[in-house]
């Protein structure tokens, strides 16, 4: 079972060598394959989350949740994309065409470029790339200039307010988002994902590393603009933030890249800290899906059960919180590192 | 040849978007064809095997100072937005510019002799660049640290204003 997956990849390799082409050309059609089933996997489970996140908002909220289109509302999710996809595609007349239409090709394409250094089990991901850690940080830093994108295209000053809270949040809480890694990373000495994983044989990293886990969560919350740190889309205040003008088809491509945000925040989470694809008994592609979604499920409990917080408090608990506890977090671990070494080289443990 | 073909490809990217930067009268779509063209140099460094600067690139460029960019233009610009790129109008002068840099540069690359490297690309370029930046280099990189710290506490008090004490 271990190898369900790499074997499937295997035979599919196989089979694509046997048209008698090159290496290149097989090894090209390979990361294609792989890409496509990678693709399959977050838009399903971009599904399977929606239809969580409304019932586990349900279920805090002491209400009920959609429970009666198929056995516990499990098909209501189907005919809310039936909807979405029927809907009529209204552009608005004052908006800036080429901005408001690029930006929803282009929500997604971050999101899923994240996926592809993330081992979902042993030797299952697409690229293994050396940079893996830091290319994650590298690609979701382009979401900002979408977002930003959709709220100034649309051209309503709701959409324009979102879109600039956005981008202040965003780009703040990347800060302690990034040195939230750097922990892990002094500990591997490494950026490649199979490697960090690999470290975690013993002992998880968020057992060495507890503070950077609870900064990772809280920035990566606000990264996702989701939870207390919805901001962006603060219904009260600005309908629906800078995706009040989307209608239909492209409204569900905001709704999905929110979704396969928070499945990929979850999954980064996982890798670094969780242990990745490692546990016992159980095949290691299981234990990292169980990991993923205890985390989401994390994320959405902490979402439904905090009220908002306000602009000032957010600005107030990156830099003066959230910022020098994880500076504080890499020195203490930079000595902690040395003082290990010492202790081993001494001979005293 | 297949390296040829993708420089052939980023070439045209970097260059049209470039282009389409400098003559669109609007200050937000040049932004966002900027951010397009640092993502195609960023592809170029990648074809040269350079993955760390590639990413750095993205990083730096396009998620920040693309973003500070617009940020500072939707924040300080009003009135019109559609004919905001007041630059764009010197076309003559602008390109008399870009041709005498590019005879420039032209002139430089073809009479420099250019020494080739015999090693092979290293697999791990990230340790490498780590180790020569916390050696050889640790000067230069702790000075530009330095200048970034002065650069952010000029900034902090420039946004505070003096108060006047008289």
């Amino acid at each position: 079972m271990e190898n369900f997956f790499v074997n499937i990849a295997g035979l599919i390799r196989d089979l694509i060598a046997g048209f008698g082409l090159n290496e290149t050309l097989v090894y090209l059609a390979m990361v294609i394959v792989k890409f496509v089933a990678v693709l399959v996997f977050v838009l399903l489970n971009v599904v399977v989350l929606v239809y969580m996140e409304r019932r586990v908002a349900g279920f805090f909220q002491e209400r009920l949740g959609p429970n009666r289109v198929g056995p516990q509302g499990t098909l209501q999710l189907v005919m809310d994309i039936f909807k979405l996809l029927s809907k009529e595609d209204i552009v608005p007349a004052g908006a800036d065409k080429f901005v408001y239409k690029a930006a929803a090709y282009a929500i997604f394409v971050p999101t899923i470029l994240v996926y592809m250094v993330i081992p979902f089990g042993k030797g299952m991901n697409v690229i293994d790339l050396n940079l893996g850690l830091f290319y994650i940080l590298a690609i979701s830093s382009v979401t900002t200039m979408i977002i930003f994108m959709a709220g100034w295209g649309s051209r309503n000053k709701y959409s324009l307010v979102g879109g600039m809270r956005a981008i202040a949040q965003m780009v703040s809480y990347e800060i302690p988002y990034v040195f939230s890694f750097l922990g892990v990373i002094m500990l591997t000495g490494s950026l490649k994902m199979s490697t960090i994983v690999e470290a975690q044989q013993g002992v998880w990293f968020i057992v060495l590393q507890p503070i950077a886990f609870i900064v990772f969560l809280i920035a990566g919350n606000a990264e996702i603009n989701r939870g207390p740190f919805d901001l962006p889309e603060g219904e009260q205040e600005l309908v629906a933030g800078y995706h009040t003008e989307y209608t239909a088809g492209r409204f569900a491509m905001f709704y999905m890249a929110e979704y396969a945000n928070l499945l990929a925040m979850a999954a980064i989470g996982a890798t670094v800290f969780l242990g990745g694809w490692q546990g016992p008994w159980l095949p290691g592609w299981l234990w990292f899906f169980i990991k993923m979604y205890a985390l989401v499920f994390g994320q959405m409990w902490v979402r439904w059960t905090f009220p908002r917080i306000r602009v000032d408090h957010l600005m107030h608990l990156n830099w003066k919180v959230l910022l020098p506890v994880s500076l504080a977090n890499i020195v203490v671990t930079g000595i902690g590192i040395k003082v290990y070494q010492m202790v081993r080289m001494m001979g005293w443990w | 040849m297949s390296q040829a073909i993708v420089f052939g490809v980023l070439a045209a990217i970097v260059l049209g978007f470039g282009l389409a930067m400098v003559l669109s009268k609007n200050l937000v779509h040049s932004a966002i064809y900027m951010a397009v063209t640092f993502i195609g140099v960023a592809g170029i460094y990648l074809n040269l095997s350079a993955g760390f600067l590639a990413a750095m690139q993205i990083l730096v460029y396009v998620g920040a100072i693309s973003v500070l960019m617009v940020f500072g233009v939707m924040l300080t610009r009003r009135g019109d937005i559609a004919a905001s790129n007041i630059f764009n109008r010197y076309k003559l002068t602008g390109g008399l510019m870009a041709l005498a840099l590019f005879v420039i540069l032209g002139r430089l690359i073809f009479t420099s002799s250019w020494n080739l490297s015999s090693f092979a690309v290293p697999e791990d370029t990230v340790s490498l660049i780590a180790d020569l930046m916390m050696t050889d280099f640790v000067i230069p990189f702790e000075t530009a640290a330095l200048l970034l710290l002065v650069a952010l506490v000029g900034a902090i008090m420039v946004a505070k204003g003096v108060k006047n004490t008289r």
